[in-house]
């Protein structure tokens, strides 16, 4: 049971980190219809800026709020130089995203150094707690917290203000979101923003987790989140949310019972909802 | 100067087609002007372009005496221009008071009004308040996409094709509609149907091979079987 609740915990965890990355990826292909594969990349400097913050200020708190202004700020300027100039056209955008991609991973290294660095919790969040012979990592429960309150203040957002409703009609129909008067380039930009806000809280959440950040995470975890967002349906919020659940329990299990399939588990639970409904656990048939 | 609306030899390219060679004509405020020619002549791509969708190539458009030919389209709604699509656009995922939401660029009294007005008119609307607009029916989407561009205070409606796709009962209804809000508004509307285009209309112009060919009252249109029979293919 100690053993279930723990790979439970350790897999809502990773799911939750997923779902951060995940989830502006989703509404960026959804709403922008942008593939963008430097996402990571956001990831990985929200998790150098915070923790670099955390370091210099002692306090995690502000490392959670610099990562994302990072993010802030990262995503504004990649909407605005590198993503729109290729709106429309995919094959542009894979490639320059990807090449951004390399140059925010390689500026990390020019400007923190090539090696790993080390992250730690912070006192209050360090350790464990004891429920009837369980334990249960303060960290951890952290993480699926700030998850699922970034979740519940999307979904809030998403369904109870006109912004959030103008993003959902714009997810449908851009034109006609135009033709009532609402200008969609400032939404696509809000959007970007915030995906890549959360991207970079994820990434300063990870650091403590993994005990340890590198230039590369980026992609690593870029990689499951476009399984998750493949999984979930592309442009579906909510699917995003469960199928990293879903990815995170899978990896979870699986890297404790069969460790060697712990990356194909995902690649195979991606290759058969491609088979059964290509659309996506959530998504709407094109 | 009556003209709310003035073209003055737009053309407008879709990539390497050109389809607008040079359409003019003029909207005189209060009235239903009626663009008909034959499918495929540049009628959609006649009220895409005015409303900056499809941009104009060549040509200027006049809104309320000031050019908008090169303004994005958010800003020429803005302006004061309603617009119900072909297709409808609507948002299939969205209930009809969301939808409506959405239209509404600024809540306030005479937005409520016209809202009251707009849900008088179209019943259905009211019954399926919170109904996806992806399963209302085809004559109930093309109320809740005319309730949209009107809620605004819009001094100009475009509507395409309200009756396309829609069965004769429920074209009488929509038709209705657009008879009653005639005196609220001016409208520029493209209709197949020459029944519907005949008893809503005032004024027409005929537009061929992306020009516009002819023009004059809906009356004089009615008398000239020579004219429906070349331009319209009606016998």
């Amino acid at each position: 049971m100690d053993l279930f609740i723990n790979l439970t915990l350790n897999g809502l965890a990773t799911g939750m980190l997923i779902f951060l990355l995940a989830a502006g990826l989703t509404l960026i292909f959804g709403l922008m219809d942008v593939l963008n594969f430097a996402h990571g990349g956001l990831f990985a400097w929200g998790a150098y800026s915070g923790l670099w913050i955390y370091s210099e200020t002692n306090s995690f708190f502000i490392g959670i709020i610099g990562a994302v202004i990072t993010g802030f700020v990262l995503g504004i300027l990649t909407e605005k130089w590198i993503i729109k100039p290729v709106y429309g056209n995919h094959v542009q955008q894979i490639l320059i995203t990807l090449g951004l991609m390399l140059v925010l991973s390689e500026m990390l290294k020019v400007i923190w150094g090539p090696n790993q660095m080390m992250a730690s919790p912070p006192d209050y969040l360090k350790g464990s707690w004891e429920l009837g012979g369980i334990i249960i990592i303060k960290y951890r429960v952290f993480i699926i917290l700030v998850g699922l309150l970034i979740f519940a203040g999307v979904q809030y957002v998403l369904k109870k203000t006109k912004i959030g409703l103008v993003v959902r009609a714009g997810v449908m129909n851009k034109e006609m979101v135009q033709a009532l008067g609402i200008n969609i380039q400032k939404v696509f930009m809000y959007v970007f923003m915030m995906g890549a806000g959360m991207a970079a809280l994820g990434g300063v959440l990870l650091g403590p987790y993994s005990g340890v950040i590198h230039a590369g995470m980026g992609m690593e975890f870029a990689i499951l989140a476009f399984i998750v967002v493949v999984i979930g349906g592309m442009g579906n919020f909510k699917g995003s949310v469960l199928a990293a659940i879903l990815v995170g329990l899978s990896g979870s299990f699986m890297a404790y019972y069969v460790p060697d399939l712990s990356l194909a588990v995902n690649m195979l639970l991606m290759a058969i909802v491609l088979i059964i409904r290509p659309q996506g656990l959530f998504g709407a048939k094109g | 100067m009556n003209d709310l609306l003035k073209l003055e030899h737009v053309e407008t390219h879709i990539g390497q087609y050109h389809i607008l060679q040079g359409v003019s004509f003029e909207v005189q405020k209060g009235k239903v002007t009626v663009l008909l020619g034959r499918n495929g002549a540049g009628k959609t791509t006649t009220l895409r372009t005015i409303m900056g969708l499809n941009p104009a190539s060549k040509g200027i458009i006049t809104f309320k005496d000031e050019p908008v030919q090169s303004l994005p389209t958010y800003t020429i709604a803005k302006k004061g221009i309603g617009y119900v699509p072909e297709d409808q656009g609507i948002f299939a995922g969205l209930t009809v008071e969301e939808n409506m939401k959405v239209a509404i660029q600024t809540e306030n009294e005479q937005t409520a009004e016209r809202m009251e007005y707009i849900l008088n008119l179209f019943p259905d609307l009211k019954k399926f308040w919170k109904k996806q607009g992806g399963n209302l029916s085809g004559g109930q989407k093309q109320m809740l996409s005319i309730a949209r561009a009107y809620v605004n205070e819009n001094e100009l409606l475009l509507i395409d094709e309200p009756s396309k796709g829609l069965a004769p009962i429920v074209v009488e209804k929509v038709m209705e509609s657009i008879l009653q809000m005639k005196d609220q508004t001016t409208i520029v509307l493209v209709e197949q149907n020459f029944m519907m285009a005949s008893t809503i209309g005032d004024c027409f112009y005929i537009i061929d091979d992306g020009r516009t060919v002819s023009h004059g009252t809906m009356q004089q249109l009615k008398e000239d079987e020579e004219m429906k029979r070349k331009y319209l293919g009606i016998a």
